[in-house]
C-alpha cells in the first residue's frame, strides 16, 4: 500500500515537473495520434459521405464491411501493416517500419473505418432529410456533398474526437510497428504497458494520468459540443 | 426564355408497386394566378405537386410546362415550398444566403435583408433557422423560396396551422406575386383560404381528378358530388 501511494506520490511529481523523458512521451503521442486523425479525417469524411449520398449495387455490403471495420482488434491491425512496410512487403523500399510515420499509418488504417462509418450514418440522416429539397434546387452533387458536411459539422467533430480518443488509447498496433524505441517511438500506451513490466510504476502512473486527462477533455469537449449544437438546434 | 405556361398534364397516373395512388388525372393551366388544389386527406394533393415539379417520375402520362418535361432546366425556373419546411442547420441568414448563393446577384445581402423584411424575419437573421416557431419557419421557407426568383411556385399547405398573423403574411405575399405575373400552385385543405386566392380549383379524390374549374364556378357550382360534400363541410372519404 505504501508503495502504491508512493508511485502516485512520484507520478504526480513527475507530472507536475514536467519530466523531460515524460513530456517527449507525450507530444510524441499526441503529435501520432493528431497525424493519424487529421489523415483518417482526410480519407474517412470524404468516403464516409460518399456512401451516405451514393446509391449503387452491393452498397449495402460495403456498409456492412465499413461497419465490420470499426471493430478492428488494434494487433491485427498492426501486424498488417507490419507486413506491407516489412523489408519483404510491398512497402518496404519506403523504410518506414519502427518509425514514427509507421505508427501514423497503422492509427490510420485503425480509425479511418471509424470516421467514415460514422460520417456515412450522420449524412445518411441528412441526405434523407434534404434531398428533396436539393433535388428541388437542382443542386449540383459537389454542392450537396459539401452542405451535408457543413451543416453536420458539430457531429462530425465529434467523429473526428473519438477517433482521437481511440487512436491515443490504442497499444497494439503501435507497439507491433513501432517496437517501442526509447526517444524515437515510445508513446504513452507503449511506455506504459514496459514501465509497468519493468516494474518503474512511477513512469507508468504518470502517463496513465496524462492520458486520463487527455480522455477526460475529449469527453468533456464533445459533451460541451453536443450541448451548443442541441442549443442551437444545429446539430 | 420560353414561357413555363402552358402546364399541361396528360393521363397522369402514379403507382407503387400495385397500389396506384394516382390515375389518368388530365388539366390544362394556361394562365397566371393561382391554382388551388384541394381535395381530403390522401387524395393525391401533395403527390401532384411533386409530379407537376418533377421531383418524382411518373408512372404513367406525362407533365409538360410550356410543352417542356419539368427537367433540371424547368426546375431552376420553380421553387417549391414544402408541407413541413426543410430548413438547413444554420442561421436564418445563411439559410437565404445558401440559395442567394445559386443565383448571379450581385448584392446578396440587399435582396437577403429585402425578402426577409417582406416576410416579417429581418429582426431573426441571426437566429439559428429551427429554433424558429413553426409560423416563422413557413415565412422564411417562403422568403427562401422567393430567394430562388421562381417562375412558378409550388405551396404545399403553407398555412395549415399558422396563426392568423403568419398566414396573413403568406396570403399577402401570394396575392403580390399574382400581381407580379407568377404561377402559383397551391394545396390547401382551407376552403376559406381557397376562396380568398385561387383562380382556378383542381379538386381531387381518391387519386383521381374530379372536377378543374374557375374558382367563382367551383365554389358556386361544383360538378363532382365528392367536391359538393367537401365543400358543405361533409366528411369525404
Amino acid at each position: 500500500m505504501q508503495d502504491f501511494a508512493q508511485s502516485f506520490y512520484l507520478a504526480f511529481q513527475l507530472v507536475a515537473s514536467a519530466n523531460p523523458d515524460l513530456v517527449e512521451i507525450v507530444l510524441l503521442s499526441l503529435k501520432v495520434s493528431l497525424s493519424a486523425v487529421f489523415l483518417s479525417v482526410l480519407i474517412g469524411l470524404p468516403l464516409g459521405a460518399a456512401i451516405g449520398v451514393a446509391r449503387f449495387p452491393g452498397r449495402n455490403a460495403v456498409i456492412v464491411l465499413v461497419n465490420s471495420l470499426m471493430g478492428l482488434p488494434p494487433v491485427v491491425v498492426g501486424l498488417l501493416v507490419y507486413l506491407a512496410l516489412s523489408n519483404a512487403g510491398p512497402f518496404g523500399w519506403m523504410r518506414l517500419l519502427y518509425s514514427p510515420a509507421a505508427m501514423i499509418i497503422a492509427q490510420t488504417v485503425l480509425i479511418t473505418p471509424i470516421v467514415a462509418a460514422l460520417t456515412r450514418e450522420i449524412v445518411e440522416q441528412l441526405n434523407d432529410e434534404y434531398a428533396e429539397y436539393f433535388r428541388s434546387l437542382c443542386l449540383p452533387r459537389h454542392r450537396a456533398l459539401a452542405a451535408y458536411l457543413w451543416d453536420a459539422r458539430f457531429n462530425l467533430l465529434t467523429v473526428g474526437l473519438a477517433g482521437f480518443g481511440r487512436a491515443v488509447a490504442e497499444v497494439g498496433a503501435v507497439i507491433v510497428v513501432g517496437g517501442n524505441i526509447d526517444h524515437l517511438t515510445r508513446v504513452m500506451t507503449t511506455a506504459i504497458a514496459l514501465e509497468t513490466s519493468k516494474g518503474d510504476l512511477a513512469l507508468a502512473l504518470a502517463l496513465g494520468l496524462v492520458l486520463m486527462v487527455i480522455a477526460l477533455s475529449v469527453n468533456a469537449l464533445v459533451m460541451m459540443m453536443r450541448g451548443t449544437a442541441t442549443r442551437t438546434a444545429y446539430a | 426564355m420560353a414561357n413555363l405556361l402552358p402546364l399541361v398534364v396528360r393521363d397522369l397516373g402514379y403507382a407503387v408497386r400495385d397500389t396506384v395512388l394516382l390515375r389518368d388525372v388530365n388539366f390544362t393551366v394556361k394562365s397566371p394566378g393561382v391554382t388551388v388544389v384541394m381535395g381530403p386527406n390522401g387524395a393525391g394533393k401533395s403527390l401532384l405537386l411533386r409530379l407537376l415539379h418533377g421531383l418524382l417520375a411518373p408512372s404513367r402520362g406525362s407533365v409538360t410546362w410550356g410543352g417542356a418535361p419539368p427537367d433540371d432546366a424547368v426546375r431552376r425556373r420553380q421553387a417549391m415550398m414544402a408541407q413541413r419546411p426543410v430548413l438547413l442547420r444554420r442561421s436564418v441568414r445563411a439559410n437565404m444566403d445558401f440559395v442567394l448563393s445559386l443565383r448571379e446577384i450581385e448584392d446578396r445581402r440587399g435582396t437577403c435583408d429585402a425578402l426577409l423584411e417582406r416576410v416579417g424575419l429581418l429582426p431573426f437573421a441571426a437566429r439559428p433557422a429551427r429554433r424558429l416557431s413553426g409560423g416563422e419557419q413557413q415565412r422564411l421557407a417562403l422568403a427562401r423560396a422567393l430567394a430562388q426568383g421562381p417562375e412558378v411556385l409550388f405551396m404545399d399547405e403553407p398555412a395549415s396551422s399558422l396563426d392568423p398573423a403568419s398566414t396573413a403574411t403568406i396570403e399577402s405575399v401570394v396575392r403580390e406575386l399574382k400581381h407580379a405575373g407568377t404561377k402559383v400552385v397551391l394545396v390547401t385543405h382551407d376552403a376559406a383560404q381557397a376562396r380568398r386566392l385561387a383562380e382556378d380549383v383542381v379538386f381531387l379524390h381518391r387519386g383521381t381528378l374530379t372536377e378543374q374549374a374557375s374558382a367563382e364556378r367551383f365554389f358556386e357550382r361544383p360538378s363532382s358530388e365528392a367536391a359538393r360534400q367537401y365543400l358543405a363541410g361533409g366528411l369525404v372519404i
